[in-house]
């Protein structure tokens, strides 16, 4: 089987994820996007990996999924707080930091 | 003595000077002595309102007795001997630029020293009587004694620089004392006017010093004068053309002269010292010391003749029409000053002379302004002359010394301007050539039309019927006013042959400085007919002055029928409308050009700098929504035309 499937899956996982980010409101869902852009990737790397015959993309593959970790960790912390102190989950509702 | 003429080879370096002690060490007190009382006066406030008077006399006779004992010690030592240096401190030690404070005593500058205080004592005394109902008396005679400091320092400075800062010390000390009535605008504009008009010779004398700096490199008189033998001549020509631009403004010689007629808004006393003993003499004390400089440049030297003729003959000239006594005395100031300046631009040959006259006048001037001041005191202080008349008999004191400095200032024989102003008419017919002629007969002209408006003063004052008020009541003044004036009216009678016969008189006692004298066997006019002439022509603007005059009615108020040359006269011939339309308009004009350009060019520049700044960011904070997902929306957009260009750039 052709790698290059795993890369058009990739480019397809990534543009959802974009679009997601762009259009939904929920930042629960914008995180999960995030998530899935950061994810696919992760698939692109490990494909490069594959097709170059070298371990260089799954190394950094490792690092991308401990960036991920750390940043869940923040950013639901940071979703948590906002949703306490304002009862809302949008991403369009904490808009006071503007000009 | 009249058939001698003195001519000296050339200028001589005068001799070096001498460390002064013992005796000579007084010579700061003569100079501290004034200024410590003017500042007691100025600042100790009320507490010494009552001993003002005495404090502010008593300075300057101190003064006067020490410069008295220092002037006999100096007689004492032989004449090569006679120039005492005394260093004070070193002013400014820079490297490669070093200014010492010093003392320079020699026979010129203890002239001028005698001159000051004698002359400035008098005054002062005369001062106590004329300004008794004076309320500000004590800041009177706070600034007289500035005044006197100040000058003193201008005459003893044995620098170019300390002569400067006491140059501008008389022109404050000048302007406060002109000004001193500050609730009269007209006395404020007249000081404000003295002071710029003396800026604008304040400036040629500060850059000549530069310039001295720049060639010399010193500014010391021994250190200039003395190498300025090798200096190029046109850099000496420079410098004396500079520093007569700064005799000019001092001494009010064409074209700076206009400040003096207005000066005579300050109160009599201040007119007296500032014509007889201060300030108008430093131009002619500065261009004398100067002469070394001048040697060097005869271009310069016959600019200061020329400048002394034609100031001698417009004050001449604005004397014979102006109605206003004080107006008439300060043209005449004008005009012999004039002579002086014109003796000095004769070069080594009038130094000397120039000195002479200068001394001479001190006294008559002094004696006159005085005299004016008695003859206003006693008539409610009127200064017209058509409401005096017949104050011959009620005044007596004032007329009989008046008399004498009238006489000396026409020249009559045997009174000092005869004996001072034929030797300048003299120096000139001597000088030779076209321009001996020229500024001779110049001199001769200025001392008929001199007899003439000085006769025209007397006759209008003393003689003919009574004019003034019947408000009125002259009286003689009080005798701390007249006695002033008889000392001064016997110095008038003396000092010309005290100064021309005795021994070698004040021109042998001033060789050392104004160079060796020696007796020139040719003359162009025999010095007899000359003198002579000289009296013939003064006895001419007498007579024509008696014609005019005696006996007949003179209007109360100037007739304005007259011909155009009274016209121009009154109106000082035109100096105001001249520097008006020649500098003040232009300048106007030019600050208002300056001002329009700085509003909308300068300012406009980089006001709409600003507020194009201001406004695009005002535009492009707008960007800054706040809205979470429109930032993402930039973020993927720029990654995207990131990798769309590189894209391309591999494609190509």
């Amino acid at each position: 089987m052709s790698p290059s499937y795993y890369l058009y899956l990739s480019a397809v996982l990534f543009s959802i994820g974009a679009l997601g980010v762009l259009i939904r409101r929920n930042s629960i869902v914008v995180f999960m996007c995030i998530e899935l852009m950061l994810n696919a990737v992760n698939l692109s790397l490990v494909t490069f990996s594959r097709i170059n015959g070298n371990l260089d993309g799954q190394v950094i593959a490792f690092f991308v999924m401990i960036v991920a970790a750390a940043e869940v960790v923040v950013g639901l912390a940071i979703i948590v707080t906002i949703f306490r102190t304002r009862r809302s989950a949008s991403v369009d509702d904490p808009n006071l930091l503007k000009f | 003595m009249l058939t001698l003429s003195v001519l000296p080879a050339a200028q001589s370096i005068p001799p070096a000077p001498v460390p002064a002690s013992g005796v000579y060490d007084l010579t700061i007190a003569i100079i501290l002595v004034p200024l410590v009382s003017s500042a007691v006066l100025m600042l100790a406030g009320r507490r010494v309102h009552r001993i003002a008077p005495a404090l502010g006399v008593a300075a300057p006779l101190v003064s006067f007795a020490l410069a008295l004992i220092e002037f006999f010690a100096l007689l004492s030592r032989s004449p090569d001997h006679r120039s005492l240096d005394q260093h004070l401190y070193t002013w400014i030690p820079v490297n490669g630029f070093h200014v010492d404070l010093g003392l320079l005593l020699d026979p010129l500058s203890m002239t001028f020293v005698l001159l000051i205080t004698g002359v400035g004592s008098v005054i002062h005394i005369y001062s106590v009587g004329y300004m008794q109902a004076d309320p500000g008396r004590r800041r009177f005679f706070g600034f007289m004694n500035f005044f006197v400091a100040v000058m003193l320092l201008l005459v003893l400075g044995n620098d170019y620089l300390s002569l400067y800062v006491g140059w501008e010390g008389v022109g404050l000390a000048s302007y406060l004392l002109i000004g001193y009535w500050t609730y009269k605008p007209t006395a404020a504009t007249a000081a404000k006017k003295a002071f710029i008009v003396n800026r604008v010779g304040d400036v040629g004398l500060l850059i000549a010093i530069m310039l001295m700096f720049a060639t010399f490199g010193s500014t010391s008189f021994a250190g200039v004068l003395n190498a300025s033998s090798v200096a190029h001549r046109g850099t000496l020509t420079a410098i004396g053309l500079l520093l007569l631009l700064g005799a000019c403004g001092k001494s009010a010689q064409f074209p700076l002269q206009t400040w003096l007629l207005d000066a005579m808004e300050g109160p009599t006393p201040v007119s007296a010292l500032i014509h007889a003993a201060t300030m108008v003499t430093a131009g002619v004390y500065l261009i004398v010391r100067s002469g070394p400089i001048y040697d060097g440049a005869p271009t310069a030297l016959l600019m200061v003749a020329i400048v002394g003729a034609v100031t001698l003959t417009i004050g001449a000239i604005i004397g014979c029409a102006k109605d206003d006594i004080k107006k008439v005395l300060a043209a005449s100031t004008m005009s012999q000053i004039g002579y002086m300046i014109l003796a000095a631009g004769l070069g080594p040959i009038g130094y000397a002379i120039a000195i002479v006259h200068l001394l001479a006048h001190g006294f008559f001037k002094a004696n006159m302004f005085l005299g004016a001041g008695s003859v206003m005191h006693a008539l409610d202080d009127e200064v017209d002359m058509r409401r005096y008349g017949g104050l011959r008999k009620l005044m007596p004191v004032t007329f009989v010394t008046f008399g004498v400095g009238y006489l000396a200032i026409i020249g009559f024989p045997g009174f000092s301007g005869f004996f001072t102003k034929d030797k300048i008419i003299e120096a000139c017919f001597d000088k030779g050539g076209t321009q001996g002629w020229v500024f001779g007969v110049t001199a001769l002209v200025g001392a008929g039309v001199t007899a003439y408006y000085m006769t025209r003063l007397m006759m209008m004052t003393f003689f003919g019927e009574k004019r003034w008020a019947d408000s009125a009541h002259p009286h003689e003044s009080p005798r701390i006013m007249t006695w002033p004036m008889i000392l001064l009216a016997v110095g008038s009678v003396l000092a010309g042959a005290l100064l021309t016969l005795v021994g070698k008189g004040l021109q042998g006692f001033l060789e050392p400085v104004t160079g060796e004298g020696i007796e020139v066997g040719a003359h162009t006019v025999s010095p007899i007919v000359l003198t002579l002439i000289t009296v013939a022509v003064g006895a001419g603007g007498v007579i024509a002055a008696a014609l005019q005059y005696h006996g007949k009615t003179v209007p109360r108020t100037a007739p304005a029928d007259v011909s155009p040359v009274v016209v121009a006269a009154r109106k000082d011939l035109y100096g105001d409308a001249v520097n008006e339309a020649v500098f003040m308009r232009p300048g106007q004009y030019l600050t208002r050009f300056l001002v329009f350009f700085d509003n909308r060019g300068v300012d406009g520049v980089v006001r709409a700098t600003a507020a194009f700044v201001g406004g695009t960011s005002g535009r492009l904070r707008r960007l800054q929504t706040g809205f979470v997902r429109s930032y993402a929306l930039s973020m993927f957009g720029g990654a995207a035309i990131v990798i769309a260009a590189l894209l391309l750039l591999r494609a190509g």
